[in-house]
């Protein structure tokens, strides 16, 4: 457990002594706080047009019209984001030659392996983080339905344990950060937009399709519910990717 | 400490090392000794268990490399070749993730970090970056590194690869005062070095063990033939008629004219096994009137016990 303690230690300290964390926590919040205006002028410009046009105001509330919107431009955000913050965490250590060094101590890879992905899901935690004062201002000076709020935040920190999960196997697999990155980058696009083709495919097909789509997955908890299936979803592709970066790891020294 | 046994890696049909069997006792310093590629980085690779053997194996303190890893690496200081460091950390930062990450207790680890900075000479640069420091420094920090947590077997590869002369003196001293207290493997193309840090030396060449012995015995064992150096002053044919009289006594087994300079020629003359003839030499030149200048024979160095027996195995 010390073990495990200190590589996240040394982990979050490289990405907050370095720039890295600053670059992209900022960016990001840059970047949703330029989406949660524009997503909310326009929400504002709508409610100006529903005190002349009635039936407009009856579709209008704050989680369908911001929070939703919001959260998906911020998903979308967070599959270029991610992939940045993965990439190093063992590609950079392969390059140098100290991930050799590493793995002679009396480290369990499990340790190595959960140091790191704690590392970066810690970093990705404060990032998602300050996007909450959003909808502490939409609270301030309107009352938005907690619940959605609350759930479409869960469904975004799920979604993002499995882009870094991912983002640290392909890490493991090359020595090189570019290569990493966009292989996780290509791959969690996939599986954000494989629902695409969902309805295009033959029934049986066509299910087992939008059953692997990270988006639709995504969907119920922005609407406020909580489904054990989609949670189901996250973990296993989550615990999936963390268990073959462990694997990686066993077959780069051979011992068990 | 540590016996290999039959150890054998491949890499798919090359071979890294074929079937090495050696003992290291406890407390030796160790020399491994072979040209580039022969397979000392990957035996101590499988020693450190960053590598699993393809067959063979071998023991650390008891315990299999490959069934009881984790008491292996636990009894290891690994100096990897090339010494990689997190450049971005500073030395006692760096220090004290590896004490965290080998396992050393709170209580102890302040005192382990002190004591590895006091035993590799980094008293003065703790807070430094360490990506900033001079090779030799890094290297220093590389050793610390090791010896953390008391490890009773310290293996370094090529530990003075790319220092200049004077760290390179100043980091064998520190391997050879690790020596009394630890077992130390090292490894090295450089023979002077294997000769003065280490008690013995095991010489593999393409992945095979070609020679285990002490400095001293090698020399002894390998010097079945002597070599006599004899240099006349070179003037009009004393060379060429000095030639004539060597290859007629008895006992001289080939003659090698060396380059003419100073004024001075020189042969070296191999002798039968055994045999003593400088008297003899000595006595015929000069009964012929020809001007000796020297006569001396010729020690076999280690480097070329070394590439005796590499050039032995090749043919």
């Amino acid at each position: 457990m010390g073990q495990l303690a200190a590589i996240y230690r040394k982990e979050l300290q490289h990405y907050f002594q370095s720039m890295t964390a600053y670059v992209m926590i900022g960016g990001f919040l840059a970047l949703s706080g330029y989406f949660f205006f524009s997503v909310f002028r326009y929400y504002n410009y709508l409610s100006y047009q529903a005190g002349r046009q009635p039936y407009i105001g009856e579709t209008l509330n704050l989680i369908e019209g911001v929070m939703r919107p919001l959260m998906g431009n911020m998903s979308v955000v967070l599959l270029f984001v991610l992939p940045l913050l993965t990439m190093r965490l063992f590609a950079e250590e392969k390059k140098q030659g100290t991930f050799e060094l590493l793995l002679t101590y009396p480290l369990s890879d499990f340790a190595a392996v959960m140091g790191k992905y704690l590392a970066a899901l810690t970093v990705f935690a404060v990032m998602i983080a300050g996007t909450l004062l959003y909808p502490a201002m939409l609270a301030i000076f309107s009352n938005p339905e907690p619940g959605p709020v609350v759930t479409s935040y869960l469904g975004l920190f799920l979604m993002g344990t499995s882009f870094i999960a991912m983002g640290i196997f392909f890490s493991s697999l090359t020595t090189s950060q570019i290569v990493a990155g966009a292989a996780t980058f290509g791959v969690s696009l996939f599986f954000l937009v494989i629902g695409w083709a969902a309805p295009f495919a033959g029934p049986t097909v066509g299910k087992i399709i939008a059953q692997s789509s990270l988006l639709d997955h995504y969907d119920s908890f922005s609407k406020g519910v909580i489904s054990l299936p989609d949670v189901t979803y996250y973990v296993f592709l989550t615990a999936f990717f963390l268990f073959m970066t462990l694997r990686s790891l066993e077959s780069s020294h051979g011992r068990s | 400490m540590i016996q290999v046994e039959n150890l054998t890696k491949r890499y798919g049909a090359t071979i890294g090392v074929t079937n090495l069997d050696f003992r290291v006792e406890k407390g030796e310093v160790l020399g491994f000794l072979g040209p580039n590629g022969a397979g000392k980085t990957t035996t101590m690779k499988m020693l450190t268990c960053y590598l699993s053997p393809t067959s063979g194996t071998a023991k650390v303190c008891g315990f299999d490399i490959l069934d009881q890893s984790m008491e292996v690496r636990k009894r290891i200081g690994y100096l990897p070749e090339r010494n990689p460091l997190y450049g971005d950390m500073t030395v006692h930062g760096y220090l004290d993730f590896v004490a965290r990450v080998k396992g050393v207790k709170p209580s102890a680890r302040r005192g382990e970090i002190d004591r590895a900075i006091e035993r590799c000479g980094l008293e003065e640069v703790p807070r430094r970056t360490i990506g900033k420091l001079s090779k030799g420094y890094q290297q220093r920090v590389g050793i610390a590194q090791a010896t953390l947590n008391d490890p009773e077997i310290l293996i370094l590869d090529e530990p003075t690869l790319g220092l200049d002369p004077k760290q390179i003196i100043d980091i064998r001293r520190l391997i050879r005062n690790l020596g009394g207290e630890k077992t130390v493997i090292l490894s090295s193309h450089i023979l002077p070095e294997v000769s003065q840090v280490c008690n013995r030396v095991i010489i593999i060449n393409r992945g095979e063990l070609v020679a285990a012995d002490t400095p001293e015995n090698l020399r002894s064992r390998l010097a079945t033939s002597s070599i006599v150096r004899v240099a006349l002053r070179d003037e009009g044919d004393v060379l060429a008629r000095a030639e004539r009289i060597l290859a007629k006594i008895d006992g001289v087994v080939a003659i090698r004219e060396k380059p003419r300079e100073h004024g001075m020629g020189a042969f070296m003359v191999d002798c039968a096994p055994a045999r003593d003839i400088r008297e003899e030499i000595a006595r015929s030149l000069v009964a012929e009137g020809l001007p000796l200048l020297e006569l001396h024979r010729e020690e076999l160095s280690l480097e070329e016990i070394f590439l005796q027996l590499v050039t032995e195995e090749v043919s």
